[in-house]
């Protein structure tokens, strides 16, 4: 069973590449999930886990992913910001587990919005 | 709310939002209940604003008028014949405490807390996060300061780490629970 002492292990590995995020800083993508009760309800969580996932597996080092708070929006929850430097921020709707994944090869990875998901498609 | 996890994870934003420097989370599970017991040392609340806070139309969000997370899971207590209490203090801190019926067919199950615990550590900044699990005999305790402190400068929002953790709170509750669903 994982203990908090398999932590010094992972800590020991990353050093290196905590060095190279260092350098990548300044181009950094976030992605943002929206988190409030009305995000959470609509199921963000997993959202936001398949994000994490997907960033780890990739080692996409010179990505971000955060939480925020309400954004007035609710019935569009689960809503995704990107926010590529440089670009317009992307505003994403009604995300899944699924949906993210897409997001992340196509946009994170390729640099192709997913026009399909984008606020705004549905209506 | 699919998942009594999701609560916890929607009410201790709160307590970091209020800009505690100490959250504790408990998880207890006994014969009849599973109780949730979150606290934080955070600015508080008047008596004024703790007599409405349980009303959805009471909320400290200015987008809009409705807040949502305390009459959620005070609802999701009290269906399924558990209870519910807040307290409250200006710049002494918050407790909120919701009994579930363990046994009622209305109670949703306890979820992945691990993936809670996990969505809520990128954002605690300073603030020490307590996670503890406490059911037939046994006890998992997560201290985030004990984890800052084997990292020894790796930043905790690594998504790495972060997934590592998650799996260990999920892994080591799944093992007191003997394999069971609670």
């Amino acid at each position: 069973m994982k203990s908090i002492a398999d932590i010094k292990a992972i800590r020991d590995k990353m050093q290196a590449q905590i060095v190279v995020r260092d350098k990548e800083q300044s181009n950094e993508i976030r992605i943002v999930v929206g988190m409030a009760t009305c995000g959470i309800s609509a199921g963000a969580r997993p959202v936001f886990n398949t994000l994490m996932d997907e960033v780890s597996t990739r080692q996409l080092r010179n990505v971000k992913v955060s939480r925020s708070g309400c954004l007035g929006m609710c019935r569009l929850e689960p809503i995704v910001e990107v926010f590529v430097p440089g670009q317009d921020k992307v505003t994403y709707c009604h995300v899944d587990a699924d949906k993210a994944k897409v997001i992340i090869a196509n946009h994170i990875v390729n640099g192709n919005i997913c026009t399909e998901y984008l606020i705004g498609a549905e209506e | 709310m699919r998942e009594l996890s999701l609560n916890i994870l929607d009410i201790a934003e709160n307590s970091l939002k209020a800009k505690a420097t100490v959250v504790t989370i408990d998880v207890t599970v006994d014969e009849d209940f599973v109780t949730i017991t979150i606290d934080d040392n955070g600015c508080g609340m008047s008596a004024e604003f703790l007599a409405k806070v349980t009303d959805p139309f009471t909320t400290t969000r200015t987008t809009r008028k409705v807040g949502m997370g305390i009459p959620l899971i005070k609802m999701a207590a009290e269906q399924c014949g558990g209870s519910f209490e807040i307290t409250s203090q200006v710049d002494v801190g918050t407790t909120l405490k919701a009994s579930f019926g363990r046994h009622s067919i209305d109670r949703p199950p306890l979820g992945s807390v691990g993936e809670s615990i996990m969505t809520l550590l990128p954002d605690i900044g300073e603030t020490r996060l307590i996670f503890s699990y406490q059911a037939f005999g046994q006890t998992f305790v997560l201290d985030s300061d004990e984890i800052k402190q084997q990292l020894d400068g790796i930043p905790l929002d690594e998504p790495e780490i972060l997934l590592f953790i998650k799996q260990m709170i999920d892994e080591n509750i799944t093992t007191i629970n003997g394999g069971n669903v609670i």
